[in-house]
């Protein structure tokens, strides 16, 4: 049954990845985010299977329901026709490939590297209150940076989106 | 029963689960939605002075059999100009969220052995928040799908209104978590029995929730998605017969889910502080006495849902973004840390 639907999921989030960069039916972008949200909630489900129930939730709840709102707010209002009539390039095709095989290479490697299963002990998976302590103690500096760097990406957003400044 | 022994504690789970997840869906939250709207036409006709649906049967009772049949029978018109695919997914996107919120709400103790929730989540809060997230997909997709300019512009409003809400609701919530110490919605209630409900314990916490349940679900004085004054209907105006019928059922089946949400979260849920009935049943027919006060408690907040809509009239956008973002956040802030300084004192003492 885990093993099962460990497979769907995975299969699911690929397919729904590719679908994202090279959907053959429709160059819409639209149809483009609508796949994204799609491999995140199935992505949710392999933090599901990975008993990080935190994770998941919060995965569904920023990512498919606010940034991807958000982002599917902009293709509308910017009505992107040329980017519709756009063909899928073979040379697009190609150096993304190079790409991505280039980064699996790296991650096969390091995963190898580390002995799966043998190597790092599992912290913050189950309950969230774990998580919490985790996160104000032991990883309390990075996790105190990433919140000022989303300040200041924040702080960035508003400075230039305002027309005039005083 | 004998049958029941024979079968793996797995098939067992999978048995009780489908029940649960039928009679929760078909034989509760449907009828409600179909009452609901039966409730809703009846109120707003004794507010402003009429008679109300009165045909069907007595006192209009079979009405939502009525204009259930009706939907079903309309053409089913699909205009020319939609996008095909969206025009068809966005009424299933609408409604789905709304069924699928459900599944983490205790709606009783327990009947026989079975624990009244159909999945006891640990993070079950968290989990309503996301589920409710996706339902802006729905009104967002439709008003793309319809490709012309007023469900367009209803689809906008509905997704800059849910953002900014759901920040405000997530953030009404902390304190109640704060208090309970857990995200689990069984725990909220344990925490609450004996009569010590949340909304006398967090009533600031309870009136954003409120409100921000109001614009969640789209109904006045927050229904700017739709208005008709100015948008025509908003993001179903191209729809007609069962699709529309759809985004309808989910307006209903989200305020009975956010309805359900808040008895939970502020009501103490299933209990009742007299009579012993804060504690777990034990017999068949105070399992089912828990279920009749958690649905009971839930009809009361619809028919505040109701009587709210047929009292106030509609914001205007800034107004409603004014009080979103500069009202409700910095006040939810405050009551975190409000909360917080109160459970240091305590804890310090």
């Amino acid at each position: 049954m885990q093993d099962a639907l460990f497979y769907l999921f995975a299969a699911l989030t690929l397919l729904c990845g590719l679908m994202v960069v090279v959907n053959p039916l429709s160059r819409n972008p639209v149809t483009s985010a609508m796949f994204l949200v799609l491999a995140i909630v199935s992505m949710a489900g392999l933090f599901v299977l990975l008993h990080a129930f935190f994770l998941a939730a919060v995965q569904i709840l920023v990512y498919a329901g606010a940034v991807m709102v958000l982002f599917l707010f902009v293709v509308m209002l910017l009505d992107l026709k040329e980017e519709a009539r756009r063909k899928i390039k073979v040379f697009g095709i190609a150096t993304g490939l190079v790409s991505v095989g280039a980064f699996a290479a790296v991650m096969v490697a390091s995963i190898v590297g580390t002995h799966p299963g043998k190597g790092l002990i599992p912290q913050g998976e189950g309950t969230t209150p774990v998580l919490g302590k985790i996160l104000f103690t032991q990883y309390l500096l990075p996790f105190e940076i990433l919140s000022v760097l989303l300040l200041v990406a924040m702080v960035g957003a508003i400075l230039l989106s305002k027309k005039d400044l005083k | 029963m004998p049958f029941l022994e024979h079968l793996s504690p797995t098939q067992q789970f999978l048995l009780f689960s489908t029940l649960k997840i039928v009679a929760a869906i078909f034989l509760v939250l449907l009828p409600m939605v179909a009452y609901s709207v039966l409730a809703e036409r009846k109120i707003s006709a004794f507010i402003q002075d009429r008679v109300g649906p009165n045909r069907v049967g007595p006192f209009g009772i079979w009405q939502p059999l009525a204009d259930g049949l009706k939907s079903f029978v309309k053409e089913d018109f699909t205009p020319d100009h939609v996008r095909k695919v969206y025009f068809w997914l966005a009424p299933a996107l609408s409604l789905i969220p709304a069924f699928l919120t459900v599944a983490v709400i205790p709606f009783g103790s327990f009947l026989g052995k079975q624990k009244m929730v159909i999945a006891d989540l640990n993070v079950g809060i968290l989990y309503t928040f996301g589920i409710v997230s996706l339902g802006v997909y729905g009104i967002v997709l439709a008003g793309y799908a319809a490709n012309s300019k007023y469900p367009f512009l209803g689809g906008i409003r509905s997704s800059a209104q849910m953002i900014s809400y759901e920040i405000a609701m997530g953030m009404s919530v902390i304190p109640v978590f704060m208090l309970v110490g857990d995200l689990n919605l069984s725990q909220v209630i344990n925490y609450q029995s004996g009569g010590a409900w949340l909304v006398f314990k967090q009533p600031v916490s309870f009136f954003i929730f409120l409100v921000a349940a109001f614009a969640e679900t789209n109904r006045l004085p927050f229904d700017l998605p739709e208005s008709e004054t100015e948008l025509v209907g908003g993001y179903h105006t191209e729809y007609s017969s069962m699709k529309f019928a759809l985004f309808f059922m989910a307006e209903y089946a989200n305020m009975i889910t956010s309805s359900a949400m808040m008895v939970t979260l502020f009501f103490g849920g299933w209990t009742l502080p007299f009579g012993g009935l804060d504690q777990p049943a034990s017999t068949l027919t105070g399992g089912l006495l828990h279920i009749g006060i958690f649905l009971g408690k839930i009809v009361a907040l619809m028919g505040v849902f109701i009587w709210v809509r047929w009292m106030l009239p509609r914001f205007r956008y800034d107004q409603l973004m004014d009080l979103g973002w500069r009202r409700f956040i910095p006040v939810a802030l405050a009551n975190i840390l409000a909360t917080a300084v109160v459970l240091w004192l305590q804890g310090a003492k």
